[in-house]
């Protein structure tokens, strides 16, 4: 495992997610990338669902990654890596890998829509047959590359294309899905929340580090803010991740063994959710005296939430 | 056995289960010229960062959350021996212009400030806010 130290040290790894790719400016994904691929020494393969991030790195006859990578559809990266992790492992079985010297970890990429909804059944499959990958979720809680459509990882009042507020609509009617926990229940050795800022730039990288050298599928959900589809100025891209945080919308943990949970960012006080939601052009509407409501249940899915994570790391389960 | 050169050249020659770096020369990390770093996205941008060497404290929060991958850093080292990055400039051909580097800068007066494209980095650095 790569040992993540300060960042002046941290920052000396050469990067191998290279710019020049036409993600938005201020885009949270690249930043997630970024610290995710220089989080360990050991080569990569790496695939991608389509999405944001898949679609703007690899414009033809360009390519931003200098690991191994591939495109496969918007449905299966985890079916893509584990094929190409299992075969690398008969290979391994009949001596006949090509750089015998290095070591390779594999590693997906998706956005909520490819992850959360239609590439569920591949995720999930390819954690059963417990395939050794890391699984990295870019959740920006929307289909931002097709014009921003809700997924299920879109929060309650959140307006999106085919959530849109209006007279008799106020955006987004479920609640967000709690997909952390649902991947901790397939037993993966190790799952975490994350966010890209200056703040918890460790949290992540450490995070992730940890995650590329457990053996098994291991899973992280990191909240990409999304400059375009949240509607807030690019240069906040930070600033809205770690509020996510102060307010307990995206708390920082991790879950190891499938169980075992530990809070891995405590805010001194927790602030209140109109914070967050004021920040961003999606819940302008909710601050209209009739959706008063939503901010109110906003506030209660959050605490609850939070005393839940809370009680799990006291009773340590 | 094919170097990866060779491997890139024509199918037959890719290897299961070769990793292939992104190089087309792997030894000196020289980039093909269908390397995205290799491309510009300069005319995204209507304002660009200038960057202050002389306030800076190398943090390097700029090149952890610049999500263009922007900032050029030289490897150092520090009085105990330590290797350090040390923030020597900004890629201009890969930044868009989205000022997170400036909102995450921490120093006292910033050490990065964004400016209209058409004012050159010496005349920005000149008019740089002073301590009062
Ligand atoms: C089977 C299939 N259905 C639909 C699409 C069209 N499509 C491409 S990207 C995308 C949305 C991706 O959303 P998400 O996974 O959240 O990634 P984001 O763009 O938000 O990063 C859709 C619907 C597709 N490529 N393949
Ligand atoms: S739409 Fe959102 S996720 Fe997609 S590139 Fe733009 S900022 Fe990034
Ligand atoms: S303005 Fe944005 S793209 Fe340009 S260097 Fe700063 S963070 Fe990077
Ligand atoms: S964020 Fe500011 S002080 Fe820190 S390394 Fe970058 S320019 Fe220097
Ligand atoms: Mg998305």
């Amino acid at each position: 495992m790569k040992k993540i130290t300060n960042l002046k040290e941290f920052a000396c790894t050469p990067d191998r997610f290279q710019g020049g790719h036409r993600l938005c400016p201020g885009c949270a994904h690249s930043m997630i990338v970024r610290e995710v691929v220089n989080a360990t020494d050991d080569d990569l393969v790496i695939s991608t669902a389509t999405g944001c991030l898949e679609v703007c790195s690899a414009i033809y006859p360009y390519t931003s990654w200098d690991v191994s990578w591939i495109h496969i559809g918007f449905e299966n990266a985890a079916a893509a890596i584990s094929g190409a992790e299992a075969m690398y492992k008969a290979l391994s079985r009949k001596n006949k890998l090509y750089n015998e010297d290095r070591r390779v970890k594999f590693v997906a990429f998706g956005g909520d829509g490819g992850t959360y909804d239609i590439g569920f059944q591949s995720l999930s499959g390819a954690a059963e047959r417990g395939h050794d990958f890391l699984y990295v979720c870019l959740d920006n809680e929307n289909y931002a590359n097709t014009g921003g459509q809700r997924s299920s990882a879109t929060p309650i009042g959140a307006h999106t294309s085919t959530t849109p507020r209006g007279r008799v609509s106020y955006g987004e009617k479920q609640k967000k899905k709690d997909l952390t926990m649902i991947m901790a229940a397939h037993g993966c050795p190790y799952v975490a929340t994350a966010i890209p800022s200056t703040k918890h730039w460790k949290d992540l990288a450490t995070k992730a580090a940890k995650a590329i050298s457990t053996v098994g599928p291991t899973f992280i959900n990191a909240l990409s803010p999304c400059t375009t589809e949240w509607k807030f100025k690019p240069e906040e891209t930070t600033e809205i991740a770690d509020l996510a945080v102060e307010t307990c919308a995206f708390p920082l943990y991790e879950i190891e063994d499938g169980h075992k949970l530990t809070i891995t960012y405590r805010p001194k006080q927790k602030i209140p959710i109109e914070e967050y939601l004021g920040r961003q052009g999606r819940f302008a509407h909710l601050f209209k005296p009739e959706n008063k409501w939503i901010i109110e249940e906003w506030q209660k899915n959050v605490d609850e939430y939070w005393d839940y994570l809370q009680r799990r790391e006291e009773a340590g389960v | 056995m094919a170097t990866p050169k060779e491997m890139l050249t024509t199918w037959d020659k890719v290897q299961f289960g070769a990793v292939l770096p992104a190089f087309e020369d792997p030894e000196h990390k020289v980039r093909s010229k269908f390397h995205s770093y290799n491309y510009s996205v300069a005319d995204w941008r209507v304002e660009k960062p200038v960057f202050n060497r002389e306030l800076c404290i190398d943090c390097d929060f700029c090149w952890v959350s610049c999500p263009d991958s922007c900032f050029i850093v030289e490897e150092v080292e520090n009085k105990r021996g330590k290797k350090q990055a040390k923030i020597v400039g900004i890629n201009y051909n890969l930044c868009k212009g989205c000022g997170v580097c400036v909102d995450v800068c921490p120093t006292p007066i910033k050490s990065l400030l964004m400016f209209p494209e058409y004012i050159d980095n010496e005349e920005a650095l000149k008019q740089w806010p002073k301590k009062d």
